[in-house]
């Protein structure tokens, strides 16, 4: 390919174009960056190091996966809460949990500063908001049955998305009013894409709080409820919204 | 004495390991009840699946469709067979792309998936080799010697300049002779035929003997349709179950409406396959919507809805759906093979993307593997993405190069329009639409 055209092309996609051929495979450098990539994503589903560094109240659960193995095989058991699980008594107006979900190094990463970002917000609206609840093998579910034994009237979830080739640490926010075990995906909203380079903190917890008073307000989420043209202020906003998005954390 | 257990039981418990029907609570609970299962299953005559549905006539309408398009004539030579004599007879000499093809109406999902899991790699990689499905539009894609290709250009914003940059780069390594498909991110009638304005003024401008096709909803393709846009293929995911299927927003009285409308655009040159369907392992336990069935036959008789529609391309998105359905590399490459065989066995025009997620137990080594299998089975397509990084899906499938090293392995050629317009000319000039 003429190196202008080349240039031209590049300038316009993340996607992998343009790669040079050895005969007709992959040359070395562009297989091992690609297995780079590959591994840095395989090493941030697997993490087991790095807690979030959030300020008190936090409470830390389990979910009923024993393990990494269970929770990728049985999405089942990460939807709800180990058996002996205690928590406080509500009620609360917001729940708040941070699940690992796919990627602990989302939660290391980002998930600090979007809680203290949120709380702020969340004060300033005279909300009651609950101790964070910090769930281990956790699927975006698990929110269901933490609100509704906090009863709070929306939970707000946090979770690891799952790494891609690109991003290895995106976090995720699903919104649920009303939580109750058995709600639907359908029943949720989503803001994705979490991430340095990606969607930056203080603009996720500014279309976080202002979907938390739309749900509150209008007393749902889900399909129904869509997001203001005015808080998708950032280049990344259509991305963040995509349909693709939800079933990357679930 | 124990009850004779129902086909739908011998199915599953017969089904080699995967993780999908263990979630399900279907599978065989030991090795030995696995191959016990086979074994019996092996016995069991092929007339009596003419008679005893998985899921009732009454209650599905996949199932309706599988019995009243049942063609007893092409049935009869293999009619006195057992499952297991059946797979004798696909691995002997009388089976071969002549009586392979006259069969293929006579045969049922639930049978091809029956003899599949009875049968090896080595057995699913050679029964499939000996069909030969060949369709048409603008161009003959599965013709003997020949490997074809899906421009995936996908883009994470659906920015035109984005798409094109892949598109460019994928025709530029001889790609792109099964379709040039997009998955868009929006799903607007907008956006959706933006995309395909886009793609069908660059292929007219270089005159390319291929087909374009966005994967939105087919009934977001209708209204495209219906505003002039320049639909080529008609695209689909479908399943084996009229719930699964009700659950992805379509019926078979949908499918004929879109099908009719897209046969009337007559926009294929040199043939009229229109329809683009995509299914997997899996989905109908994710959407609820399984019968206690294994994942395996619900997956072929998805095929049963699809050869309805004479496609052009069929495809089983085969790593995507995660671990919990196909756990690692070893499950996700029997699948492959088995979805292959069926689909061809069936009569479809099989591509498979070779792929997995960054969840699952599986790397590039699996993907080779699989892809490799898939070729000298005679599988009619692959996926191709720019460095097999799909930067919207995020998943990882076959690169371009990953098809350039498998028509170098077998001497195989892009579709023979395509290739004629490959080499005409070598010094063509690309412009960027700005």
């Amino acid at each position: 390919m003429a190196n202008d055209l080349l240039t031209c092309l590049r300038a316009v996609t993340d996607s992998r174009i343009g790669l040079e051929r050895a005969g007709g495979s992959l040359t070395t450098r562009d297989w091992l960056a690609l297995r780079a990539a590959h591994a840095a994503a395989r090493d941030a589903i697997h993490a087991t190091s790095g807690q979030p560094d959030i300020p008190p109240p936090v409470l830390y659960v389990h979910s009923r996966c024993q393990d990494r193995q269970q929770y990728l095989l049985r999405p089942d058991l990460g939807r709800r809460l180990a058996d002996d699980t205690e928590l406080p008594a509500g009620p609360f107006d917001v729940a708040l949990v941070v699940a690992d979900g796919l990627s602990p190094l989302a939660v290391a990463h980002h998930a600090g500063p979007l809680v203290g970002a949120l709380r702020n917000l969340l004060a300033e609206a005279q909300l009651t908001v609950s101790p964070v609840i910090q769930v281990s093998q956790g699927r975006v579910a698990i929110g269901d049955e933490i609100g509704e034994r906090l009863q709070a009237r929306l939970v707000v979830l946090l979770i690891g998305e799952r790494p891609g080739l690109s991003a290895a640490d995106s976090l995720g926010v699903y919104l649920t009013y009303a939580p109750r075990v058995g709600r639907t995906d359908a029943e949720r909203n989503c803001i994705s894409n979490i991430r340095s380079g990606g969607l930056d903190i203080a603009l996720a917890a500014r279309r976080t709080m202002a979907l938390v008073q739309a749900a509150l307000a209008r007393q749902l989420t889900g399909v129904e409820l869509k997001e203001s043209a005015q808080t998708l202020t950032a280049p990344t906003a259509r991305l963040a919204e995509s349909a693709a998005a939800p079933p990357q954390a679930e | 004495m124990p009850s004779t257990p129902t086909l739908k039981t011998l199915l599953a418990h017969a089904s080699p390991l995967r993780s999908g029907d263990v979630l399900a609570g279907v599978a065989a609970n030991t090795e030995q009840q696995r191959v016990r299962a086979q074994m019996e299953l092996a016995d069991v005559p092929l007339r009596r699946f003419l008679s005893e549905a998985v899921i009732p006539y009454e209650d599905d309408e996949v199932t309706r469709l599988i019995i009243d398009a049942h063609d007893a004539a092409a049935f009869a030579p293999i009619g006195h067979l057992t499952v297991g004599g059946f797979r004798d007879w696909l691995l002997s000499p009388s089976a071969n792309a002549t009586t392979l093809a006259a069969l293929a109406p006579g045969l049922m999902p639930e049978i091809v998936a029956a003899v599949s899991k009875l049968m090896r790699v080595q057995d699913l990689v050679l029964a499939a080799s000996k069909c030969r499905v060949v369709t048409q539009f603008r161009n003959t894609l599965g013709l003997a010697g020949r490997f074809a290709t899906r421009i995936q250009p996908n883009h994470p914003t659906d920015d035109p300049r984005g798409i094109l940059a892949s598109t460019i780069d994928g025709l530029l390594l001889g790609a792109g002779d099964a379709v040039i498909g997009v998955n868009p991110v929006a799903e607007d009638v907008g956006s959706v035929s933006t995309i395909l304005h886009l793609l069908d003024r660059f292929r007219q401008q270089y005159e390319i003997p291929t087909q374009i096709c966005v994967l939105a909803h087919v009934t977001t393709q209708q209204r495209a349709m219906d505003g002039g846009a320049p639909v080529d293929l008609l695209f689909q995911s479908i399943g084996g179950t009229e719930a699964l299927n009700r659950s992805f927003g379509v019926s078979l009285s949908l499918l004929d409406e879109a099908w009719q409308q897209t046969l009337e655009l007559r926009r294929g040159t040199v043939g009229d396959n229109v329809t683009y369907f995509e299914t997997g392992q899996g989905s109908a336990l994710s959407a609820n919507a399984h019968h206690g069935i294994d994942q395996q036959t619900l997956e072929a008789r998805a095929y049963a809805v699809a050869r309805r529609y004479r496609p052009l391309l069929v495809n089983t998105v085969v790593g995507f759906i995660g671990p919990e359905y196909l756990y690692n590399g070893k499950q996700i490459t029997r699948a492959g093979l088995e979805d292959h065989f069926c689909g061809k066995l069936l009569g479809l025009p099989m591509g498979c993307d070779v792929c997995f997620t960054n969840h699952a137990e599986a790397d590039f080594d699996d993907l080779d593997t699989l892809l490799t299998l898939l070729a000298t089975a005679g599988c009619n397509y692959v996926m191709g993405v720019p460095g097999g990084d799909d930067t919207m899906l995020s998943y990882q499938s076959t690169s371009f190069h990953d098809a350039l090293y498998v028509r170098q392995l077998l001497g195989l050629k892009p579709a023979p329009e395509f290739e004629e317009w490959l080499t005409r000319e070598p010094e063509r000039e690309w412009r960027m639409i700005s």
